[in-house]
């Protein structure tokens, strides 16, 4: 990796502050690290600054109450997995975070980082290409191997976002805090990500002098079911070759309301509301759960080697369906 | 005629013994070539292509050079000279630190022309396709084999299969990457540490290169990380650190990153066969006819096996190699062995079906082996081949489980030019010294093992020293499962005449013959008067001053070759998902006279797990566009991980009291079983390595269709 300067951050004026003195990628912040050092290491990313946001008091807690969960950006992957709240009354988060990498990562990497991880693409993680997401002007999976790739939204960079927690806390209408120089905002996840048509080279709507601190999810209904189901060719670590998030307010096998958030499948989660008109309103079965799975899939176009995604994420949102009315 | 006596009479040999490393190997404390550290050592760093093919313009080493900390830059190309791959090397520095190294490399300037390349073998034998190497259309002479009269077979076959088998190109992924630390202790004395299968082979390349007498090199190889077959020679990392501590005087640390390690460090070919089979009604195979081909990248060496274990009387097989702008193949345990027999068993799979016949009854009449024979009944009961599925791909669950085999065959048995000695000492401590290596075979323990039990001590109280070339023990490389059986027998007639020269000095003291001489548990008694006895310490004190030092011969009649194998697979199928369970594999293994049990299962496992990982997870994926690996890390190349492992029965199956060597032989069958018994649980046949979910939900929707 190139040198860097390291500053242990104080406070997030200080942070917004450091951010403000220049745009992407000459400031960067580190907490757990896990997606970052390897950035480095690889020569994707150069910064001039590493901020440490460990030493930010308070940013790591768990606070969960009759009126939801606030979870700061430093709470740990394992913090949230191993949460009994979370695991007991919002158990779709808890079944993500623990899908995530391995117990080594779980432990240091963060909610913010998670949230703020870059894509995995093989082009993009190569140094020596050029790919349109780095400012070149090929996306290379177009033409190239696409195994990993998305079905939805690529268009022009077809990355996938490799988030696990996000299509969890989406589907559980989690809000966002941000906090920049002119002080703080809060937005719905589902609008803090962004499809490459909207930036090509970015994931979400965050600016360069912005940090995201805090994750709000409301309490779930007493009548919730909520399952994470996340499909990879290995056991552990491995990503998601597509992952669905279902929350789902049951009134016996009939769905009142549906949550249907996709991951691995688009460069940012996939709210699915094909899916969920499919099951709102209706009594679960076969049919019906078949119906939400290609639903939630008839906009996909697969590029060379990923038509499989198709057909996994139509069965995977089919098998949430069928979970939550068994 | 020298022989390791009867089961019933052996203490140790055959037994299960407790790896002699494997508390130094799990605490840490065993030092590997990585771990190696010498005083004002330097660290050396290689800058390599990041394109396939292209034509080098200059190499401007200044910037390199200037910066503080480094202390020597060498290139490793001429200008003029072409790249052929990615990872080829272009130059290489030594620094005080190894980030020094490798901010020093990427000062390197480098002016290439860039040449139209070929990565894939599709892009190679295409059309107008550059010229990578001396063959013509990138093609190699095809190897043709031929008997009996092909033709009159096909006459004779009732079925017939034509179907096409692919297996990708896999690398070793050695967990200890490719590496040495060199130093010269003067002008004329080299020693190197080194990550290596072949100490002895490396003491002699680095000899022919540096110009020196082969005792003025030594090579020291305590413990290392896995080699597979990548690790014989010192290749251009080695020669690049001895180079470099010879510029700057200094030890040189040099290890190949895991992105060279997939590049530059050997390869199992790529496999495609297209074949066309036949048998007669009565589950004869009787005509076989293939033509297939490979990548080694610019290397030859992609053969591979077919017409595989089964007997045909009637077969053509044709293979060609073919040149790609990738990194050379080198051997890989049991090297064109598992993808031949993935095709071998898959095909004998889909001519039983046509001839609706359980697929172990075809095996039964077609395999001439009698020990594989015994292996089918012991492994089909093991499995419980009778539940398998009998309509393949029935059942209306969303999970489907099925079973399948697989057969391999190896040649092993070792071979003469290992030197040893065993060397009782007056205070009754025992040495063992060869010049072989532990490879994670678990030699140590062996030669261990046959002491004791000739000496009636205990395996730790032997003290083995192997991994080293300084004691002038020469042996060979641990290539071809031959070690153990190259190394035992050795050590076997070195420590019989040691224990007889000691057996001389005490007779006398027991007044008794030395024919009557025995030993015990530490002790040595004379057999017709068990009265007469003496502890093993008393009798090594009778010699003084004095030690008993013995060398040994490779004895023929100690080792036996052909290790024939069997695996039987369960898998279960996730139909909505692709996803891929690995239930239980049953490796019926024929390895001769196992001579520590434990690390023997331990081998089998070893061979299971990674033929698994060529069946489901690893291949090397490469950029046709860019030319390069996309996946040269261990994110995306994908190996077993604990969760992937599924219950192996590993059945040691040892028919004689020989030894024979089983190192590569149980990889082979894997990929074959689990082909045959995912195909057995969804009644769709992948063709193709690995079997991924995509291939799986591909098939199923094709087949729905």
């Amino acid at each position: 990796m190139e040198k860097f300067s390291y500053v242990n951050a104080t406070s997030l004026e200080q942070v917004t502050s450091l951010l403000s003195e220049s745009g992407w990628g000459e400031v960067m912040l580190i907490a757990g690290g896990t997606d970052l050092l390897a950035e480095l290491k690889e020569y994707i990313e150069a910064p001039k600054t590493l901020v440490n946001l460990k030493t930010l008091p308070g940013m790591d807690s768990i606070e969960a109450d009759a009126s939801g969960l606030k979870i700061g950006a430093l709470a740990t992957v394992s913090d949230i997995a191993m949460h009994p709240t979370i695991q007991h009354h919002y158990t779709v988060l808890a079944q993500a975070a623990v899908s995530v990498a391995t117990p080594q990562i779980r432990n240091v990497g963060t909610l913010g980082g998670n949230l703020c991880q870059r894509p995995r693409c093989w082009y993009y993680r190569d140094e020596s290409t050029n790919c349109l997401k780095k400012g070149g002007d090929t996306c290379y999976a177009v033409d190239g191997l696409s195994k990993y790739h998305a079905i939805l939204g690529g268009d022009p960079v077809y990355i996938v976002h490799p988030s696990d927690l996000a299509p969890a806390l989406i589907a559980l209408g989690a809000s966002v805090k941000i906090v920049g120089p002119e002080g703080e905002k809060n937005m719905s996840l589902e609008e803090f990500f962004t499809l490459p048509a909207a930036n090509p080279f970015r994931e979400n709507v965050l600016e360069p002098n912005e940090i995201v601190v805090e994750v709000s999810v409301p309490a779930p209904k007493s009548n919730t079911r909520s399952f994470y189901l996340k499909a990879r060719e290995k056991g552990a670590p491995d990503f998601a070759l597509a992952s669905v998030a279902g929350v789902f307010a049951m009134n016996g096998k009939t769905c009142e309301t549906a949550s249907i958030v996709l991951g691995g499948v688009a460069p940012a989660p996939w709210r699915s509301k094909e899916a969920e008109a499919a099951l709102t309103g209706k009594m679960i079965n076969e049919s019906v759960s078949q119906q939400a799975g290609s639903d939630a899939v008839k906009d996909a176009q697969p590029l060379n080697d990923n038509a499989y995604k198709v057909t996994l994420t139509q069965n995977l949102v089919s098998r949430a369906a069928m979970m939550a009315a068994s | 005629m020298a022989s390791w006596g009867e089961a019933s009479e052996s203490r140790l040999i055959g037994k299960r013994v407790t790896r002699l490393s494997g508390k130094d190997k799990v605490t840490g404390k065993a030092k590997y070539t990585f771990d190696i550290n010498e005083p004002g050592m330097l660290y050396g760093r290689i800058l390599r292509s990041e394109v396939a093919h292209a034509t080098v313009m200059g190499v401007d080493m200044s910037d390199a050079e200037a910066l503080p900390g480094v202390k020597a830059v060498i290139p490793l190309i001429e200008v003029g000279k072409k790249l052929r791959y990615q990872g080829q090397e272009i130059a290489a520095v030594a620094a005080e630190t190894d980030d020094i190294a490798k901010d020093a490399i990427r000062l390197i300037r480098v002016d290439l022309e860039e040449l139209p390349h070929a990565v894939t073998e599709e892009d190679a034998m295409a059309d107008g396709a550059p010229e990578i190497r001396d063959w013509p259309s990138n093609q190699s002479e095809p190897n043709i084999r031929e008997d009996g009269d092909l033709e009159a077979g096909f006459a004779e076959a009732a079925v017939e299969v034509e179907a096409t088998y692919h297996t990708p190109v896999q690398t070793h992924v050695c967990l200890e990457t490719h590496g040495h630390v060199a130093k010269w202790e003067d002008e004329q004395n080299l020693t190197v540490w080194a990550s290596t299968q072949g100490v002895f082979g490396v003491r002699n390349d680095f000899a022919q290169r540096f110009e020196l007498p082969a005792n003025q090199v030594r090579v020291i190889t305590e413990h290392m990380g896995g080699g597979f077959g990548s690790k014989f020679g010192p290749g251009v990392e080695g020669h690049t650190a001895a180079e470099l501590s010879r510029i700057t005087g200094k030890a040189v640390k040099l290890m190949l990153t895991r992105k060279a390690e997939h590049l530059v460090a050997g390869n199992r070919p790529s496999m495609t066969q297209h074949v066309r089979a036949g048998a007669t009604r009565d589950g004869r195979l009787i005509a076989y006819d293939m033509k297939g081909y490979g990548t080694g990248g610019i290397s030859s060496g992609a053969g591979f096996t077919g017409p595989y274990v089964y007997h045909v009387p009637n077969s053509r097989a044709e293979r060609v190699n073919v040149a790609t702008n990738a990194g050379n193949q080198r051997a890989m345990r049991a090297p064109g062995h598992p993808q031949g027999a993935f095709g071998m068993d898959s095909l004998m799979d889909e001519l039983a079906e046509k001839l609706g016949m359980n697929p172990l009854e075809f095996r039964r009449i077609n395999d001439p082996n009698e020990v594989r024979q015994a292996q089918y009944t012991l492994g089909a009961q093991e499995i419980g081949w009778h539940r398998r599925n009998r309509v393949p791909g029935s059942g209306t669950d969303v999970k489907k489980r099925g079973m399948g085999l697989g057969s391999g065959q190896w040649g092993g048995g070792g071979g003469r030019g290992t030197e040893a000695r065993v060397t009782i000492n007056a205070d009754g401590t025992v040495e063992a010294v060869t010049g072989t290596q532990d490879i994670g075979t678990g030699v140590r323990t062996v030669i261990a093992i046959i002491v004791a039990e000739e000496f009636g001590l205990a395996p730790t109280d032997i003290r083995v020293t192997v991994g080293d070339s300084a004691p002038g023990l020469p042996s060979g490389g641990s290539g071809g499962s031959q070690t153990t059986p190259s190394v035992a027998p050795v050590i076997k007639t070195a420590a019989a005449a040691a224990k007889q020269k000691l057996f001389e000095r005490i007779a006398p003291l027991l007044e008794a013959p030395i024919e009557d001489l025995r030993v015990g548990p530490g002790t040595i008694y004379v057999v017709s008067d068990r009265t007469k006895t003496i502890t093993w310490k008393q009798a090594a004190g009778q010699l003084g001053m004095e030690s008993i030092s013995e060398g040994g011969t490779w004895d023929e009649d100690l080792r036996q070759g052909g290790a024939a194998g069997a695996q039987f697979a369960e898998v279960e199928i996730d139909t909505q998902t692709g996803a891929i369970r690995v239930i239980k594999i049953v490796a019926v293994q024929d390895c001769g006279l196992a001579i520590n049990r434990l690390t023997t299962e331990s081998q089998i496992n070893g061979g299971v797990i990674m033929g698994l990982g060529q069946a489901l997870l690893e291949e090397r994926f490469m950029d046709a566009v860019t030319g390069r690996m996309l996946n040269a890390n261990l994110e995306d190349y994908k190996v077993p991980g604990t969760l992937e492992i599924p219950e192996i029965k590993s059945i040691v199956f040892d028919t004689h009291r020989k030894v024979t060597g089983v190192g590569e032989p149980p990889c082979i069958p894997t990929p074959g079983a689990i082909a045959n018994a995912v195909y057995n649980a969804i009644g769709v046949r992948i063709r193709s390595l690995p079997i991924t979910p995509d291939k799986i939900l591909d098939a199923l929707a094709e087949k729905k269709a």
